[in-house]
């Protein structure tokens, strides 16, 4: 039990949960306590000196909105953005308590009463700003995966297909999502007519943008590893004359996770930026709203609070890469391979 | 007379952007079964092609390759192929390499258990039962190529063709590996051709061996037939009169005789 915990931590690279895991347990305590300040110790060193200078730095520079927010001041944009959030939730409790006793009320004086629920329409707060967030790159990846994973072997498999496919990839590859917006946006609205729609409106028109974006990475590195499947190991397949599916499965699959776990691993990272650039953009909500509407706001909280923002997107950013990290590991037939 | 396997003027082009290579000029072979053949050369002189066209992974520009009274036009088990290096998967064991080529080949004639005790009796035969649960990264060179003539030999194939099967090995795992295959040889009886450039092996092993001269345009120069008794111990070989003048006819004319006398 203890081991495989300690695999998990070493395979997302918190090595440094492995020795203080080990200092408790008294195994070398010498070479735990000097594994734990290679690991951890350097980063915090590291961490703290850019805290220092990121202090410093910020108190030199007035804005119209103040002085740009230091270390401490985006502390307590922090746990006010927690307080906030808490608060929110009280509220939120409190209206649908009201709303029951209210409906409970009338079916007790009249039983055949139609009783209405109403969703609670309080502001999103911070955290719902990041699951909002968290669920749009994902939709968006997922999607662009399932196109792209399976294009990726069929072109990577046949030359023709590679051949027609290349022009259409080399030109749409180098188009920022952005510029696909607009387009995306009158698309959707034009096409997605729903009066009950399962999904918003804009977070299908989010979710499209990072699945154009996300489809590249993964789709060239997927021919990449496809076509660069070793001969002899077609021979084989062919010796056998394995059907398509067997050949898809049993060779060209695990031969290629690898090269299709770095494109996915690409396109998340890429995902994730476009998505807030997206959101700020068109005003679909999650993080990027939550930023562009702060520096609309224009009070002396907004910069610490988009600073708030910004660490948290790098922090998720770091969580996903770490995700496909883990899950590369998983699916890897190879396991003492080194990934990073 | 119709041999088991007939190669039958096969003639061999490449495309290249210098324009059209000759590599092989009008092979033609035949192979009794039962018989255990070497094809021997320099490289580069075809004998890779020529084992590529029987297995099907190459077609011939001209001529025909029969076997069984059947023509060979795409790879197939029958025809089953060791690589030179070894090529298993290297995310499946031992026994899940031999299994993938057993469920392909007998998917409809045996049922679960028959197809686990012939995947064991095949590791078994090359000496792997100790292994099969090993991936191929995980055990020697030797092993692999042990496992790779498993995967082919459980194909049952109607010949067994080994591209140079163990040039990639030391000298004294190569000579255990040699000895393996005669003794299979001696139980199963296959039908054999096994491409080579070491002069030991082809003589130990064969019953004829097939010196082909220098490309481009290669072709058969000579075929000498190894009248040697089984089993061959490769000791007691060593002092033999008649072993040691077939090896100095194989190494003759590998240093005399290098081109085809014929092309142009």
């Amino acid at each position: 039990m203890t081991a495989r915990v300690m695999n998990l931590f070493e395979s997302i690279g918190f090595s440094w949960l492995v020795s203080i895991m080990k200092l408790f347990t008294l195994q070398n305590p010498k070479e735990q306590i000097e594994n734990l300040i290679r690991t951890l110790g350097v980063p915090l060193f590291a961490f703290a000196v850019f805290l220092g200078i990121w202090h410093m730095g910020a108190s030199q520079i007035e804005t119209s909105l103040g002085k740009v927010p230091g270390p401490a001041a985006v502390w307590e944009q922090t746990v006010g953005l927690w307080e906030e959030h808490k608060a929110e939730r009280v509220k939120e409790a409190a209206f649908y308590e009201r709303q029951e006793e209210r409906n409970a009320k009338k079916l007790a004086a009249n039983p055949d009463a139609k009783v209405k629920m109403r969703d609670y329409t309080g502001k999103p707060t911070y955290i719902d700003q990041i699951f909002t967030s968290l669920k749009t790159v994902f939709a968006g990846f997922l999607l662009a995966s399932a196109i792209a994973i399976p294009l990726g072997i069929i072109c990577g498999l046949s030359n023709t297909m590679y051949t027609a496919m290349n022009p259409i990839i080399q030109l749409f590859k180098p188009v920022s999502p952005l510029a696909w917006l607009p387009i995306v946006t009158l698309v959707v609205s034009a096409l997605y007519v729903s009066d009950d729609p399962v999904f918003a409106k804009s977070f299908v028109n989010s979710a499209i943008t990072v699945t154009l974006c996300c489809l590249w990475p993964t789709l060239i590195n997927t021919i990449v590893g496809v076509s660069s499947l070793d001969n002899d190991l077609v021979n084989v397949s062919k010796v056998l004359r394995l059907n398509w599916w067997t050949k898809i499965t049993k060779i060209v699959l695990p031969s290629s996770v690898p090269m299709i776990f770095t494109g996915l691993r690409l396109s998340l990272g890429v995902g994730w930026m476009v998505l807030i650039a997206a959101e700020m953009l068109a005003q679909n909500p999650g993080l990027g709203k939550f930023v562009w509407d702060e520096f609309q706001n224009g009070s002396s909280q907004s910069l610490g609070r988009i600073m708030v923002a910004v660490l948290t997107i790098g922090f998720i950013g770091f969580l996903l890469d770490r995700l496909m990290l883990s899950l590369q590991k998983s699916f890897s037939w190879d396991k003492d391979a080194i990934v990073r | 007379m119709q041999g088991y396997l007939t190669i039958e003027q096969v003639h061999m082009d490449f495309d290249t952007p210098k324009g059209t290579f000759k590599a092989l000029d009008n092979v033609t072979l035949k192979i009794d079964k039962g018989e255990f053949v070497s094809l021997i050369g320099h490289s580069g002189c075809g004998k890779s092609t020529v084992l590529n066209i029987v297995a099907g992974l190459l077609v011939s520009t001209q001529g025909s390759v029969l076997l069984d009274g059947k023509e060979v036009n795409e790879p197939g088990p029958e025809r089953a192929v060791v690589f030179q290096n070894h090529s298993l998967l290297p995310w499946l064991t031992a026994y899940q390499n031999v299994e993938l080529a057993v469920k392909q080949v007998f998917k409809s004639s045996m049922n679960k258990k028959e197809m686990d005790e012939w995947i064991k009796h095949n590791l078994r035969l090359v000496h792997m039962d100790h292994a099969t649960n090993k991936r191929p990264g995980e055990i020697s060179g030797g092993m692999k190529q042990r496992v790779g003539i498993a995967r082919a030999l459980a194909m049952k194939p109607k010949v067994l063709l080994m591209d140079e099967p163990f040039g990639a090995l030391d000298a004294l795992t190569r000579a255990h590996l040699q000895d393996s295959v005669m003794e299979i040889q001696s139980e199963l009886n296959n039908t054999v051709i096994m491409i080579t450039h070491d002069v030991d092996e082809a003589v130990l092993l064969s019953d004829r061996i097939v010196m082909m001269t220098n490309g481009p345009a290669a072709t058969i120069g000579e075929i000498l037939e190894i009248d040697l008794p089984r089993p061959r111990h490769r000791l007691e070989l060593a002092d033999d009169s008649k072993y040691n003048h077939y090896r100095a006819e194989v190494l003759r004319f590998l240093h005399e005789r290098h081109s085809n006398p014929n092309a142009a």
